[in-house]
């Protein structure tokens, strides 16, 4: 086929480049040069967005030849379809591998091959002062094969995003490149913060306002920092919670009703999973689950709906302790949760479909 | 870990160069105890002396190059207020006459007048010359000098993301003393689309750039690394966060102005261009045309639906939005090359283009009161720059607050302070008169025109071209022109009087009565018209254009198969549209089309491809006249003869 026909030549070109040049590439090539080659391995997301200030698009960063994506873990992703556009203008339906929101990143996969792309394990790290370049597909401007956005600036600080709670309200709270160019801006996040030679430092974060003096926060989250998890989400050791109860029913499963908590009705087909309510004395009540609450994960499962909480619970027995990791006022909460013995067996007798728990328990 | 300044280091000094000496410091003392090492850092740190030596020559040089470079641009650049300091922004002049661009939405406020601030400290009187609505673009010109500093015009085609650039201007309107505000930054991206609002103020095939754009830059230039002028600045992506730089603002390329510089030039509020087809991109991204207009001169031309836009005025079309954004730096009437595949076979076309606005329609919403309407945020966003306008919102002049326009919350800083107002330079005169300078430079004219007086001025330019060619004025007589026809090999001869004009071919003789029409009979058959072509041609050379009825200086444009642009003039008369392209330098004519009036026909169409002397005059040698797709006749002219008086009928 042409197109690897014209890969192999490029290939070849690159080869024999290196001998001649002797490993001193990345120095010698102009920096439009450095930034075509990183802007080819920046793909364009749309997802699940598209009213009042919540733009359904943001970035990403190809991190793998066969199609592994890496970007922020956002309400984009929360769509039955996603899809990504390469820097080419080839378009790919994308599948969510799994996310890990207490560092806000994210995994895509789409079915590619031969694409050019960033080796997480030669990210490099910067210090202060280094320059940079960020690329995004900020405010959607770029289409179809057109390049994403670059623009220049300095790693201004390398800091805990921690000392800023309260301020700034992120889940994430480890280190951070604040730089000093306007990069976080709608649809920059999940693209990629390089230095001047074009190797990437770290994924561009998602929108951040300081809420007391409404500045906003321009950095990026060190690709040393999502490293490891990003490995466990591509192994697929932390996908996320299927949507679909489990093929073989247990005898007796866990249920929301059993742990005492109420969601938000079901309406959408991706009801996120809001806690509506907290019944006194039950298992959630005494754990210390708050109305509002809204769960992240079932012990390492990521939860993504309703459907895919009562999908999770239904794979897991009564008698069993569970862990909900839940985000409350913009931090993380872990609580754990034992459905006491006595209310175990009387469980069974109890009729089913009431109220809003039946829209939630995943078996309709 | 190294610490390298490299070249174009963009200027950070204090915390950068401290950590930068601090490297140097531990990179040259590495092998020394740490003690000395933090001597020798104290005294980096504190040594004036200490920078020049340890900077890198190539740090250097870079740093003198960009200083070089924004004092050769800072020159040119306008701080535009309007009368009476209401409102204002930036521009650039181009000319040393004085000839200046900035935006639309810039100039539209100031009316027909405004006054120009530049780096010398001094004010300048300035008039609206021409505008572009659709493309935020106006033209001014300035009074006062023949030797106004200019910017040298870049090729916005050759920058490409990752470059270099300056943006200068007026931001928030600081400088009172009229020296221009200079950003440095990147180019984010090139053939930017952002959309319009409605169909005014589309930034097509736009540069984008991080280089700060604010409030007030609008209009002002931006400039490549080496200070050469590649666009316009006058639009940014604003959200949320108040109406100042976000790092994201656009520029309209200068390669976009050049197009419309010729019909800015005449005074006149010039049209984009729309092909008058609807394409979509396939998925292996072939452009289809899925809709096209069958009085479209495209589709005269051939193209039909289904077929795969391949080439459009010269640049390669892989997506429907590539042919928007070159659709989008065009003028109407163009006629562009187009290059479409049918069937697996490449086709070649040159297609005029029409206008996105019938003349009415955009009149009405240039002429209409108020400054033009910010875009629709959505698709995408991006808006014009609110000139006059602090970055909180306000209008000038106004305290916050004065009007309870529900942005009290964006006036307030984070501790919910209000900011200071912004008050406009007080040392601008209030001159609420028109300077006797500018009445002097100024004439409405019929709608259509913003300053009907420049293209007076052209009119006359061309006349004067065309009288140094040759006086025909004494001519009066009926013009016998004969030789060999080459296309249908035989002799001809063609006779031109004041009623009318005769041809006699090898193929048959016909002739075109005056008082019918010109649209009446269009002969020779198969011609579109060349006797009356030829008959309008004798007219505006002896009776010149006070004579000739209705004449409109229309700008430039091109003319297939030839390099460059050409001054076009319009004549409309006895029931047709002429045409009559002159070579920008000397004045020669070189090509006639004439149009049915008020018709979709194609025009017949002259071009003059050779001169020779006759009695000291240039005439003709060479004629070749096309209709529709093909060549209708080359005709050698072997003799002419001009009579002085009488009229013979042919």
């Amino acid at each position: 086929m042409n197109r690897g026909r014209v890969w192999l030549a490029v290939m070849a070109l690159w080869a024999f480049w290196g001998l001649v040049s002797a490993g001193a590439l990345a120095d010698d090539r102009s920096l439009p040069a450095v930034i075509r080659d990183v802007q080819s391995k920046i793909v364009k997301i749309y997802g699940a967005g598209g009213f009042r200030a919540l733009e359904p698009y943001q970035s990403g960063v190809l991190i793998s030849a066969d199609g592994y994506v890496l970007t922020a873990h956002s309400y984009v992703l929360d769509a039955d379809y996603i899809t990504c556009t390469l820097d080419d203008g080839r378009k790919f339906e994308a599948k969510l591998l799994g996310a890990d929101p207490r560092l806000e990143v994210a995994v895509l996969k789409i079915e590619a091959t031969d694409l050019p792309y960033f080796d997480l394990a030669k990210a490099v790290v910067a210090a202060e002062g280094t320059r940079t370049l960020a690329f995004s597909n900020l405010f959607g401007i770029a289409f179809g094969e057109e390049p994403a956005s670059v623009q220049r600036g300095v790693v201004a600080a390398v800091t805990a995003l921690e000392a800023r709670r309260g301020v700034f309200e992120s889940l994430y709270t480890g280190r951070v490149y604040v730089v000093d160019a306007m990069t976080n801006n709608p649809g920059a996040a999940g693209g990629a913060l390089t230095n001047i030679q074009g190797e990437l430092l770290g994924m561009l974060g998602k929108e951040l306002r300081n809420a007391r003096n409404n500045t906003w926060l321009n950095y990026a989250i060190p690709i040393s920092q999502l490293t490891s998890s990003v490995e466990l989400i591509r192994a697929g050791k932390v996908p996320p919670a299927p949507e679909d109860g489990p093929d073989k029913k247990l005898p007796n499963p866990m249920t929301l009703e059993a742990l005492g908590i109420v969601m938000m009705p079901n309406i959408l087909p991706r009801t996120p999973p809001f806690v509506e309510k907290v019944r006194p004395n039950s298992p959630a009540a005494k754990a210390g689950v708050m109305p509002d609450d809204i769960i992240l994960f079932i012990d390492d499962a990521l939860v993504q709906s309703v459907d895919s909480l009562g999908a999770a619970l239904a794979r897991i027995a009564i008698d069993e302790r569970i862990r909900l990791t839940v985000e409350r006022d913009r931090a993380l909460v872990e609580v754990t949760l034992e459905v006491p013995l006595e209310e175990q067996t009387p469980k069974r007798k109890t009729p089913e479909g009431q109220g809003t728990q039946t829209n939630a328990d995943g078996n309709r | 870990m190294m610490f390298r300044r490299r070249p174009n280091e963009p200027q950070r000094r204090s915390g950068a160069e401290r950590d930068f000496k601090l490297q140097i410091a531990n990179l040259q003392f590495a092998i020394c105890n740490s003690c000395l090492s933090c001597v020798v850092l104290c005294l980096a740190l504190f040594s004036p002396t200490a920078t020049a030596a340890d900077v890198e020559e190539s740090v250097l040089k870079s740093e003198a190059d960009r200083i070089a470079a924004v004092a050769k641009a800072a020159p040119s650049v306008l701080a535009i207020f309007a009368q009476g300091g209401q409102g204002g922004g930036s521009g650039v002049v181009i000319t040393p006459d004085g000839y200046a661009l900035s935006n639309f939405h810039v100039t539209k406020p100031c009316g027909n007048y405004m006054q120009c601030g530049m780096a010398d400290g001094k004010l300048y009187d300035a008039v609206i010359v021409g505008v572009d609505p659709v493309g935020d673009v106006a033209l001014i010109k300035l009074f006062g000098r023949d030797d106004f500093p200019t910017a040298e015009l870049g090729n916005s085609d050759l920058v490409q993301a990752g470059d270099w650039c300056f943006s200068m201007g007026n931001p928030f309107l600081l400088a009172t003393d009229f020296t221009p505000s200079v950003s440095y930054g990147m180019v984010s991206g090139v053939h930017r689309y952002q959309y319009p609002a409605g169909t005014l103020l589309e930034y097509a095939d736009c540069i984008q750039t991080d280089a700060a754009i604010n409030p007030g830059n609008s209009g002002g230039p931006l400039f490549d690394a080496e200070g050469r002028l590649i666009g316009i600045n006058g639009r940014g992506s604003f959200e949320k966060r108040g109406r100042v730089n976000v790092g994201v603002g656009y520029a309209i390329s200068i390669n976009q102005i050049k197009n419309f510089l010729g019909g800015l030039r005449s005074g006149r509020i010039v049209d984009h261009a729309t092909l008058g087809a609807q394409v979509v991109t396939g998925e292996t991204g072939d452009v289809v045309v899925t809709n096209i207009l069958e009085e479209c001169d495209a589709y005269r031309r051939g193209l039909r639906v289904d077929d795969e836009i391949v080439r459009f005025a010269g640049r390669p079309i892989r997506s429907a939005n590539a042919l928007k954004n070159m659709l989008g730096t065009l003028p109407r009437d163009w006629r562009v090359p187009l290059a479409y595949r049918r069937d697996g076979q490449i086709h070649e076309i040159y297609v005029r283009l029409m206008g996105v606005h019938r003349k009415d329609e955009l009149i009405a919403k240039t002429d209409g009161g108020g400054v033009p309407e910010p875009p629709q945020p959505k698709p995408k966003p991006g808006e014009p720059m609110p000139e006059g306008r602090r970055p909180d919102g306000q209008p000038n002049g106004k305290e916050p607050g004065d009007q309870g326009d529900g942005e009290s919350e964006k006036s307030k800083d984070g501790n919910g302070r209000r900011r200071p107002p912004f008050r406009m330079p007080q040392a601008l005169p209030k001159a609420e008169k028109m300077p006797e300078i500018v009445k002097q430079h100024f004439e409405k004219g019929d709608p259509g025109f913003v300053n009907y007086f420049f293209n007076q001025q052209n009119q006359d330019r061309l006349w004067r071209g065309v009288t140094a060619q040759g006086d025909f004025s004494q001519f009066e007589g009926a013009w016998t022109l004969s030789g060999m026809a080459m296309g249908n090999v035989g002799e001809f001869k063609i006779e031109l009087t004041n009623i009318g004009a005769g041809i006699e071919l090898p193929t048959g003789d016909t002739d075109m009565n005056v008082a019918e029409g010109l649209a009446a009979r269009l002969n020779p058959p198969e011609s579109g018209g060349l006797l009356s072509t030829l008959w309008l041609w004798r007219k505006y050379l002896v009776e010149g254009p006070k004579k000739f009825g209705k004449l409109e200086y229309r700008g430039t444009a091109p003319l297939p198969m030839r390099e460059g642009l050409y001054d076009v003039l319009v004549g409309t008369t006895e029931g047709v549209d002429c045409l009559f392209f002159f070579e920008p330098a000397g004045g020669m004519l070189v090509a006639l089309e004439m149009f049915p009036e008020g018709t979709d026909a194609d025009p017949c169409e002259v071009y003059f491809l050779e001169y020779q002397e006759h009695e000291g005059r240039h005439f003709p040698r060479r004629l070749e006249v096309r209709y529709g797709d093909r060549v209708f006749g080359v005709y050698e002219v072997a003799k002419v003869e001009l009579n002085k008086s009488g009229d013979q009928a042919p």
